[in-house]
């Protein structure tokens, strides 16, 4: 645990640029980072996040899946995972219910960086998690529902 | 006598209550709930303020711009191996037993300048406000993994606070009349889903000591063992001791001593 | 700025597997402080990981991810003593880089 080398390479000095614009007004957080999909991140329902993901439809497939626990003691921290044996997977999406914004996180994935990523993510309420795969163009969903016994929205 | 007896049935009536009817049907629950926990273990989010401690010793601080380097937490100066696991330990400089965090806090005042008040301030963290004790206690602890607890209480001034906090432990006060000893004295108790252990034999302190720090995922947060003990006492409807209080060091004196031969493994996770 | 990350590689039969963990509070937005005033969002927004030059993942995150996010992925390929490097951006402009070597 102890044994590994950590090194800074720089903190923040391109960022620091960016965050003073920020602050001044002349771009928002949000714009200041190219390719963030503000729309899919800030649509409510699962309807709307698709959509603004650019899925037109999805198809339920045995060759996603979604892991993580039945219950999750914290809300706040709940491990879920999405793994797929479909051919070339280049995009994985995390995708939660009945959270007030749907999409937790995407993830592209380049040639060579297998369909298996894991994460931790907050749920205000027991809920559907939905993982979404798009393999070689189309979209596949898997869906596990988790039981939270204490919410995680408070932080 | 008798009003003794009657607050003894009532706080007995209370864990019963606590403890009754829900074991058997909920046991699957916990049985996801220690999934849930395993989870988290690879990559316990106590991790990173190992992380930050190992900087926070290194790093020169205070009035006095000194690192914690040259600090002895019982095993000489800057000697961090094994140091937890040998906690509380006597130190002849301040003619005391002291815990980790009593003797952390006795470092950062002496090498580092700091008043007793700065630094016990943010002894815990909250939401958004970072603790160093924290991080510092998490780096320590972890120092002593693989190592054996080692906390015999040899010394006449370490026995005499074990058996203050076994006194402690068992002696019976507050409104309801609570001890430790009333929810970790036996095998098998639980309040819901919590298994409280037995905290009186080797096994079952040595399972809870080794752990300590712990992240606690209902809290969110590492958890010290002061903290902990803090806690269990508002738990017991006792009014809450200090930060560093004699009667939570004695405590941690009495359960290391129970512990003693048992390997640390820390940071832990906990409920 | 923030605290530095813990990044874990192991390569095992040609294929790595990395762990990250990162410092970072994660705000949502909809938290309220002691004195009941909302705490502003605050969150990764994006996170990169690269074998060498090689950009091995990339992740959007939302402020649903969890405090201290934690993050672990499969790449083929990757020696021993290689590095990977890993760089987030918080919606406040801020970043930071850590690197780990792959054992
Ligand atoms: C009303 C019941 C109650 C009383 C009284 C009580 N505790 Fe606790 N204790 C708990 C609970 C509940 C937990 C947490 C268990 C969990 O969350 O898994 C706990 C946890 C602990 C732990 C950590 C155990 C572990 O496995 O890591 C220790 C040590 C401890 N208590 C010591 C004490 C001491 C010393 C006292 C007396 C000052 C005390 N407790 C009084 C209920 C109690």
């Amino acid at each position: 645990m102890n044994n590994q080398r950590r090194t800074v390479l720089k903190s923040g000095s391109g960022a620091a640029l960016l965050g003073m614009l920020a602050a001044a007004g002349i771009i928002t957080p949000g714009m200041a980072l190219a390719d963030w999909n503000k729309a899919a991140f800030d649509a409510k329902s699962m309807a709307d996040t698709l959509k603004a993901l650019g899925v037109a439809g999805t198809t339920d497939s045995k060759d996603v899946q979604v892991t993580g626990p039945d219950i999750a003691e914290n809300g706040a921290v709940v491990p879920v995972g999405v793994a797929s044996t479909l051919p070339n997977v280049t995009m994985v999406a995390i995708l939660i219910e009945k959270n007030p914004n749907a999409l937790a996180a995407s993830f592209v994935l380049p040639e060579g960086t297998e369909a298996n990523v894991q994460t931790r993510v907050k749920m205000g309420q027991t809920s559907n998690i939905y993982a979404l795969v798009k393999s070689d163009g189309k979209f596949f969903m898997a869906t596990k529902e988790i039981k939270v016994t204490l919410g995680g929205c408070g932080g | 006598m008798i009003r003794r007896l009657m607050k003894t049935l009532v706080g007995a009536a209370v864990l019963a209550a606590f403890a009754g009817g829900v074991v058997a049907q909920d046991s699957k629950v916990a049985d996801e709930l220690a999934k849930y926990r395993e989870a988290l273990a690879d990559g316990n989010p106590a991790d990173l303020l190992e992380v930050k401690g190992e900087g926070l010793w290194a790093e020169k601080r205070g009035p006095k711009n000194a690192s914690l380097e040259k600090c002895d937490l019982g095993q000489g100066p800057g000697k961090l191996e094994g140091a937890y696991a040998a906690l509380p330990k006597y130190f002849k400089d301040t003619n005391k037993v002291m815990d980790v965090e009593s003797r952390l806090v006795h470092c950062m005042v002496t090498l580092q300048g700091f008043t007793q008040a700065e630094v016990t301030k943010q002894w815990f963290s909250r939401p958004g406000k970072e603790s160093d004790i924290e991080a510092l206690v998490t780096f320590i602890g972890a120092k002593s993994n693989g190592m054996k607890i080692n906390a015999p209480a040899t010394h006449p001034e370490e026995a005499r606070m074990a058996k203050m906090g076994e006194y402690i432990f068992y002696r019976r006060s507050g409104p309801q009349d609570f001890s430790c000893s009333i929810c970790h004295g036996q095998e098998g108790k639980r309040i819901r889903l919590q298994e409280l252990g037995n905290l009186t034999t080797k096994e079952g302190a040595g399972f809870a000591m080794k752990t300590w720090p712990s992240y606690r995922v209902s809290q969110g947060a590492v958890w010290t063992m002061q903290r902990r003990l803090i806690d269990c006492m508002r738990q017991a409807r006792w009014p809450e001791p200090a930060y560093l209080a004699d009667s939570i060091v004695a405590l941690e004196t009495y359960l290391q001593k129970t512990a003693t031969g048992t390997v640390m493994e820390t940071p832990g996770i906990k409920r | 700025m923030g605290n530095p990350m813990k990044i874990r590689a192991a390569s095992k039969d040609g294929v790595t597997e990395v762990k990250v963990l990162v410092s970072h509070e994660m705000e949502t937005g909809q938290r309220k402080d002691a004195a009941g005033a909302i705490v502003p969002a605050w969150f990764i927004t994006e996170l990169v990981a690269k074998h060498g030059d090689k950009v091995v993942l990339t992740s959007d995150f939302g402020p649903s991810v969890s405090k201290n996010p934690y993050l672990a992925f499969k790449f083929k390929g990757g020696a021993k003593g290689e590095k990977v490097t890993v760089t987030w951006k918080d919606n406040k402009g801020d970043s930071r880089t850590d690197e780990a070597a792959i054992n």
